[in-house]
């Protein structure tokens, strides 16, 4: 019987990050929009995800993919320390898009560090679309 | 006199020079170069911890003991995030603030701890570095490790790599006895 109390507690637990992963990427997808973005496509999300382009100190060229792989639900690996990356994917790493600050400062960052810019709104809510909801399901 | 009292101030002196000669003896230096206090109770390398230190500045690599590099070098590290080291770093203004202000103040040359006089003793007062690894106090005492091991092994990669070797470098102990290089085992000196 005790085991039956674990289960549904595990699931309760589960239920609840999944909730707060949709609750948090929907609060960002709405400042998104208030910002100016139309609709977000979590096809384009995966095309800026891949997408190469030059780093003049790194001597190659990189994309977030270079790090995170190209397979959210895979380890990723930084590129200069080799540190492994927990994966992106919300259905393997539940702590993933569950904090607005933390999305916002990895946003500035690394943005910043592979395309030598900001994200737009509207980039930033179709990388969100990728990540929590890669089948574009509804 | 009675015998309970008799053995009453015997133990009353007893305990009395113990706990004067711990103080006398406090702090005097051991076979492996460390610092004792009262009690034998060695310093560690990490007498307080700052949580959004450790959260912000883990993320990427081990979180460095303050107390490693002086002041004006956290103040350098701290001014420069948008290019750490070649990574963007940056944190929003707040929390960049309260890091800078914790790494100050428990820095090498502001609060001594169990490694602060060696490192800051091997830096001269005219270089800022940057690196810990780089410092004359850490390339001496890893004099002895072959480049093999680290910078060319795999699962360790770098110097800066502290805790892939120091097993007990999140609690501030870098003691030789608890250094394990993966791949390779105990490093026996």
């Amino acid at each position: 019987m005790m085991k039956w109390n674990v289960v549904i507690a595990l699931l309760l637990v589960a239920a609840g990050n999944a909730m707060a992963t949709e609750t948090v990427v929907n609060e960002r997808q709405a400042s998104y929009r208030e910002a100016g973005a139309g609709n977000f496509d979590a096809a384009r999300g995966e095309s800026m995800w891949s997408r190469q382009q030059m780093h003049a100190e790194m001597g190659q060229s990189v994309s977030c993919a270079t790090c995170h792989s190209g397979n959210l639900s895979t380890v990723g690996k930084h590129i200069r320390t080799g540190k492994l990356i927990d994966p992106m994917a919300p259905s393997m790493n539940a702590e993933r898009l569950t904090d607005a600050a933390k999305i916002e400062k990895w946003f500035t960052r690394n943005c910043k560090w592979t395309w030598g810019r900001e994200c737009t709104a509207q980039e930033k809510g179709d990388f969100l679309q990728f990540i929590f909801n890669p089948n574009n399901r509804r | 006199m009675k015998k309970t009292t008799f053995w009453g101030t015997i133990l009353l002196a007893g305990c009395l020079t113990l706990s004067i000669s711990s103080l006398a003896w406090g702090d005097s230096r051991s076979d492996d170069g460390g610092s004792y206090g009262l009690w034998s109770q060695k310093e560690t390398a990490l007498p307080v911890m700052n949580k959004a230190y450790q959260t912000e500045c883990s993320a990427c690599h081990f979180a460095y003991p303050a107390s490693f590099l002086p002041a004006r070098s956290w103040v350098k590290i701290m001014g420069t995030l948008e290019n750490h080291f070649g990574e963007n770093a940056e944190l929003d203004a707040a929390g960049r603030q309260e890091i800078e202000q914790y790494l100050t103040a428990q820095a090498g040359d502001q609060a001594p701890s169990r490694f602060s006089r060696s490192f800051m003793r091997a830096i001269d007062s005219a270089d800022t570095p940057l690196r810990i690894s780089e410092t004359a106090y850490f390339q001496r005492e890893h004099r002895k490790v072959p480049a093999g091991l680290v910078t060319g092994n795999a699962k360790v990669r770098s110097f800066s790599n502290c805790a892939s070797c120091h097993t007990g470098a999140d609690k501030g102990s870098f003691n030789e006895h608890g250094i394990v290089i993966p791949g390779h085992g105990r490093w026996e000196d």
